[in-house]
């Protein structure tokens, strides 16, 4: 904690100005427009929402966006959990690039390791042809979508687990092992009890960014419907179907449904931080 | 102070089986290092290099004449213009409000912390249609909009906004962290020495933080200038107009130019790398 707290209040200067525009930026740009939203959906009629939603290709696009994302994150957990171990404990050559090249999907724009990623796994690409051999296809099916997503939440769970497993103390583990528990005891008992909670939270996190993705995924899933169309892409089809005027009402019922996700989501991830430094 | 406990003596090691020291790796070690290696070898290096690849397929000939494309040439100069507006702005306001929630301590502060991060946990393309619900033509403000001839959504404008929507909390977010880190001590000295409190700013923290707030400009800049899926619910998809370069990226991509798809990518993929290096810079100093 800072020495903020112990010092007397208000000693420095700005606190309202800065606190005032930050609260008024945040609702012009954030708030007041995702409340419209919220306001929007108001208006929709009570059938019209269940049609919406019960219609099967909705009712697909969420079973795809949900299971994608979940099985992604899955993946992602796994080898994250084994980066972050390998960058944590061990000291090697090429150790620093290793953990600056975890950032790579965060920082590279979405449409980009869409489009490069569709070219590498599509059937004459260098992963794509080799796959295909093995009767695998990537590009154009779920498992498509599946790679983009375990790319983009990657960094998501590394960084999580990371400063955790480098937090972690050396002692108790020694001592456990001094008191002849064996490796298997040590990694069941004393390890995974402690990295488990932020390994949740990397999950967790890595999930809620796939549900949303858009611009890793249209290019490499090929968007069919009931097959590879995702929800972010149905919400972009529906608003461009100009000649239907429900098309649009249907857009934002599907937009408002997704948004709860996402907040029920955020929830459960700060439900997790909480229980993680309540049970530091 | 005298203290009164004797040190504890040092268990020895009862196991006839040497501890391995910190940092040595291994059989263990060199598998889970081997998994990584070859999983971010495959996931990200191959692919980043691709990018390169895929746009000097044609050589150096074929990449310059597709960045020297028109349609090319106007996505960039729109995204410039559009990172020029949404950039500064979230940058300042990144700037206020970590001073606000970094250098004080208020009730409802972990509140507002989650309200600033909300951007972040909306998809892009919801984020778009926000913009789109409150300034489009079936909007809010529609019929307003349309009285009054003005172009928001499907122009410039729109893809602004969505911009400073998607981009808003990532200066903010280095900044806290850093503005916490750096206590209030030195900024209280200047105050009670009778510096002004922008003085005390301009003198003292921002010279503290001046590799984070670097970081800050940089990461928004990028993430201002990659934005796909807001920017593609709002913008008009013109290629000339009103595409950006991501969304020219799609356009050429579609239209099988993929020189012209990776050449515009080379450029933002060269810009995540400076962003990563920036990170780097920031976290060693």
């Amino acid at each position: 904690m800072s020495s903020a707290i112990r010092l007397p209040r208000r000693v420095l200067p700005g606190f309202g100005l800065t606190l005032g525009y930050t609260v008024l930026y945040l609702s012009v740009i954030v708030l007041i427009p995702m409340s419209t939203l919220l306001f929007k959906s108001f208006t929709l009629s009570w059938t019209q929402v269940r049609s919406t939603l019960s219609d099967p290709e909705v009712v697909a696009a969420f079973r795809l966006s949900f299971g994608a994302s979940a099985v992604a994150a899955v993946l992602d957990a796994i080898f994250g959990l084994i980066i972050a171990w390998s960058l944590a404990r061990y000291r090697f050559f090429g150790r620093r690039l290793m953990d600056a090249i975890i950032d790579v999907p965060f920082a590279l724009p979405t449409a980009v390791a869409g489009i490069v990623l569709t070219n590498l796994f599509s059937e004459n690409g260098l992963y794509g042809h080799v796959l295909l051999k093995y009767g695998i296809k990537i590009a154009y099916t779920p498992a498509g979508i599946v790679t983009a997503l375990l790319f983009i939440g990657l960094p998501f769970v590394v960084r999580t687990v990371q400063p955790v497993i480098e937090d972690l103390e050396r002692d108790v583990e020694e001592a456990a092992e001094g008191l002849g528990a064996n490796r298997l005891q040590v990694l069941l008992r004393i390890l995974l009890p402690s990295i488990f909670p932020s390994l949740l939270t990397g999950f967790a996190l890595a999930f809620a960014r796939g549900v949303g993705e858009y611009g890793s995924i249209v290019f490499i899933s090929g968007n069919l419907p009931f097959k590879t169309e995702i929800v972010p892409f149905l919400i972009v089809s529906k608003l461009q179907q100009f000649q239907d005027p429900t098309a649009y009402a249907q857009a934002t019922t599907i937009a408002v449904a997704m948004l709860a996700a996402s907040l029920l989501i955020l929830g459960l991830i700060n439900f997790l931080q909480w229980w993680r430094t309540r049970s530091q | 102070m005298i203290t009164l406990q004797k040190p504890i003596p040092t268990v020895p090691q009862p196991m006839a089986k040497p501890r391995r020291q910190a940092g040595e790796i291994g059989i263990v070690g060199a598998i889970l290092i081997a998994i990584s290696v070859v999983f971010l070898a495959l996931f990200i290096v191959v692919p980043v290099i691709s990018v390169f690849y895929f746009a000097f397929q044609d050589g150096m000939r074929g990449y310059i004449a597709a960045l020297q494309d028109s349609d090319a040439v106007a996505a960039i100069r729109l995204t410039l213009l559009v990172a020029a507006i949404a950039v500064p702005l979230n940058v300042f306001f990144g700037l206020v409000g970590a001073w606000a929630i970094g250098k004080f301590r208020f009730p409802g502060r972990g509140l507002l912390l989650s309200l600033i991060e909300l951007p972040i946990a909306v998809s892009p393309v919801v984020a778009g249609l926000i913009y789109v619900m409150l300034l489009g033509i079936h909007g809010v403000f529609g019929s307003f909009i349309d009285r009054h001839n003005i172009q928001i959504i499907f122009a410039t404008p729109g893809i602004v906004l969505a911009t400073i929507f998607v981009t808003f909390p990532f200066a903010l977010r280095v900044m806290v962290p850093l503005m916490e880190a750096m206590g209030d001590n030195e900024e209280q000295a200047a105050i009670v020495l009778g510096a002004s409190g922008l003085k005390t700013f301009f003198r003292v923290t921002a010279p503290n933080i001046k590799w984070g707030i670097l970081y800050g400009v940089v990461l928004t800049n990028a993430r201002a200038m990659g934005e796909f899926g807001a920017v593609s619910v709002v913008s008009g998809h013109i290629a000339g107009v009103t595409n950006t370069i991501p969304l020219q990226v799609e356009t050429y991509y579609q239209n099988y130019n993929d020189v012209g798809a990776f050449a515009l990518s080379s450029l933002l993929t060269l810009l995540a790398i400076v962003t990563l290096v920036a990170k780097n810079i920031m976290e060693a100093g």
